[in-house]
């Protein structure tokens, strides 16, 4: 079947992998909203932790695998391998931005702000997100293939380096003696069975949501590249057809290479 | 062994076929001159030889190297006039020339000699290449080529924006260059002058070679008793 | 190789002597945004005296961005991007030959904002040795990561925006330990400035590393 002839990303792996995920998001939510306790200090501010924690660690999972991807590029120069970092950064970028707003939703009752600067873990993820932008600005710049997986490949590996180092900074930096250590920590409380088994049944459910994100947006990327191919094969017919014409103008018609 | 040899070779520019099934072999010592038609891919087959276009496929190798594999090795050994000047405007002649002279491993002196030998004025030595005119930022370009003293040429339209007496320096160049040894391929549109000083001509279109004629009465390849003997062909 | 260091950087230094870029635009600019914060904060000497450290290291980035574009819009014009891949110079040479001309710009500039800063904010300087250690190793951090991006970004139709979005983010670590280190070193703060100048050092080293491994790469056109 040719790229255009495709009407869509789906297929039996999609459908079961997408009929999980709807019967987990409902598990999710009973879970979080319903079975589960609320905290003892927080209250029920604590369920958006169910939503947060999962996002923030699926938007550092993407990145990595973005990173990863740029590696194999270079080394490989297998396209697969760039889609896969884009279409990862590009999903990784919206789980991100959920993180970071989930965040501040919870920040806002428990810190009296919607920002915290000594809060590690935010500062951190907000300097991921503009490094996001930046991998996702580079990718868009009108260039041969070859020249713009290349360039995604370099800027997302440096920003990949550069996470744990701006996550060291932030941590001296928001270490003070003299400020009060944002109470953020990861349920500041004990967490009893039932929400800690909710916290990973979120994990896992996420990263199947990512799994299934990924498979449409590098398949809709791969037809993409299918029928720019396709078009190349036109093209270099196209360009043969004008050169015999432009034959009748030229001196001979042999193409044999030099033999003096 | 051949300096160039090309078959079926395809490049790329973005998504379009610049090259599109390329076959050529050039043996060391010719004086070659491309012909063609705008668009036909002669700037492209020049760069692909320098090693700054990639074949996405076909069998390129030029000087030994394998371009498919390695384009980097062959740029060192090459030369190029291109359009773009390749200079630093605010540098003046000599210290652009000197720069890529060194660059190439040559030295200050070399890089002299070939400001003479392009007769660039010496009162044009220290002034700052934005500042002059066409034809002498292309006898600067010229300068520097010949002090790399590249085995393989490429000029893209040498003669273009050159007065008479310019004009007469590159002819000159290209055939101190093909007794010394090494290869020339001039793209151009001026077909006359050129076949004077070229031994055969190619013709290209749409991206591939239609035509490839000797040119009556010009010599070998030097290194093989060279016979410029007998009028030279209009 | 570290002839052609000296060759491109030489280049770069030369080019620089004769159009008068970085002290004719550059250097006006930056005394410019440090005279603006002054503005911004409303002349409270406390203030500008305490930011001191912080204001100083954001006029250094916004002005490395304008002199890493420069750097770079003279390899763009006239073919030079080709002439200097058909040069058979290593691209390491070429990455450490720019940067190296980078850093002798910054450091000229900083010492100038620096004249700036003590008339403008009279901050009192305790630790002399730690600030001057402080920008060498902050620029040298500034100059790898500004020449590699400097790069990706020359030529572009929209490398004015592309370089400081994609440049800061990665300078923040630069930001943040440059800042505290000068805040130790200027008594406005009590932290160990020397820490921080550790972890600039581990910065610079890896941004070195990284740029020469990876300018060749996007010097290549295709």
């Amino acid at each position: 079947m040719s790229p255009a002839e495709v009407t869509s990303t789906g297929s039996r792996g999609t459908r079961v992998i997408g009929s999980i995920v709807l019967a987990g998001i409902v598990f999710h939510v009973l879970l979080s909203f319903v079975w589960s306790d609320p905290d003892a200090d927080q209250g029920d501010l604590v369920r958006i932790m169910y939503v947060h924690v999962p996002s923030a660690w699926l938007a550092y999972m993407a990145f990595t695998v973005t990173a990863f991807g740029g590696v194999m590029y270079l080394w490989k120069r297998s396209l697969w391998w760039d889609l896969v970092a884009g279409a990862s950064a590009e999903i990784g970028v919206v789980f991100c931005a959920l993180a970071l707003v989930t965040g501040s939703i919870w920040g806002r009752p428990t810190w009296g702000t919607y920002w915290e600067w000594t809060d590690v873990r935010i500062v951190t993820t907000l300097v991921l997100l503009l490094l996001y932008i930046g991998y996702l600005a580079v990718r868009r710049i009108p260039a041969d293939p070859h020249q713009r997986s290349r360039r995604a490949a370099v800027v997302g590996i440096i920003a990949a380096l550069n996470i744990p180092i701006v996550r060291f900074s932030v941590d001296w930096w928001a270490d003070r003696t003299l400020h009060q250590k944002a109470t953020v920590k990861l349920g500041g409380t004990e967490l009893d069975g039932l929400m800690l088994f909710a916290l990973f049944f979120g994990l896992i459910l996420f990263t199947l949501i990512y799994v299934w994100m990924m498979i449409h947006r590098f398949r809709i990327a791969w037809l993409d590249e299918q029928i720019d191919r396709h078009g190349l094969d036109a093209a270099i017919a196209e360009r043969l057809a004008e050169s015999t014409s432009d034959v009748t103008r030229a001196v001979g018609l042999t193409k044999t290479g030099a033999d003096l | 062994m051949s300096v160039v040899h090309l078959r079926a070779v395809v490049a790329l520019l973005g998504r379009f076929p610049a090259l599109a099934g390329v076959d050529l072999d050039v043996e060391s010592g010719e004086a070659v001159l491309l012909q063609g038609p705008n668009g036909a891919g002669k700037t492209s087959l020049l760069r692909l030889c320098a090693g700054l276009l990639a074949p996405a496929s076909g069998e390129a190798v030029v000087l030994g190297h394998d371009l498919g594999r390695d384009r980097r090795s062959v740029r060192r050994e090459v030369g190029m006039l291109a359009h773009a000047t390749f200079l630093y405007d605010d540098l003046s002649v000599y210290e652009n020339v000197c720069f890529w002279a060194r660059a190439a491993g040559g030295s200050p002196a070399e890089a002299e000699a070939a400001i003479a030998r392009l007769e660039i004025d010496t009162r044009l030595r220290d002034i700052p290449v934005v500042r002059l005119s066409t034809g002498q930022r292309r006898r600067t370009s010229l300068a520097v080529l010949v002090a790399r003293r590249p085995r393989l040429w490429l000029l893209d339209e040498p003669h273009a924006g050159l007065d008479q007496a310019g004009r007469d320096i590159v002819d000159g160049l290209v055939r101190d260059a093909v007794d010394a040894g090494a290869t020339v391929l001039v793209a151009s549109h001026e077909l006359d002058r050129t076949r004077t000083i070229a031994s055969r001509v190619i013709t290209i279109a749409g991206g591939v070679v239609v035509a490839d004629q000797p040119i009556p009465g010009r010599s070998m390849p030097v290194g093989s008793a060279p016979v410029r003997g007998g009028p030279d062909v209009a | 190789m570290w002839h052609d260091v000296r060759l491109i950087a030489g280049k770069d230094l030369r080019i620089e002597w004769r159009s008068q870029v970085a002290t004719g635009q550059v250097a006006p600019f930056a005394i410019l945004v440090l005279v603006l914060f002054g503005f911004a904060l409303d002349a409270d000497t406390v203030a500008l005296r305490t930011f001191t450290g912080g204001l100083y290291w954001v006029t250094v980035l916004f002005s490395a961005v304008l002199a890493i574009q420069r750097s770079f819009a003279l390899e763009s014009a006239d073919g030079n991007r080709d002439a200097l891949r058909l040069s058979g110079i290593e691209p390491a040479a070429i990455f450490f030959g720019k940067a190296t001309a980078l850093v002798v710009q910054l450091v000229l500039l900083e010492v100038l904002l620096g004249a700036g800063v003590a008339v403008l904010y009279s901050p009192s300087v305790e630790d002399f040795p730690l600030l001057v250690a402080t920008a060498g190793v902050a620029t040298i951090g500034v100059a790898a990561a500004g020449t590699l991006y400097g790069v990706l970004a020359a030529g572009l139709r929209v490398r004015e925006t592309i370089l400081p979005i994609l440049l800061l983010p990665v300078l923040a670590p630069v930001l943040i330990g440059a800042t505290r280190a000068f805040d130790d070193a200027l008594g406005t703060v009590a932290v160990n400035g020397w820490n921080w100048l550790a972890l600039l050092g581990l910065t610079a080293v890896v941004y070195v590393a990284f740029g020469a491994l990876a300018f060749g790469v996007l010097l290549e056109d295709s």
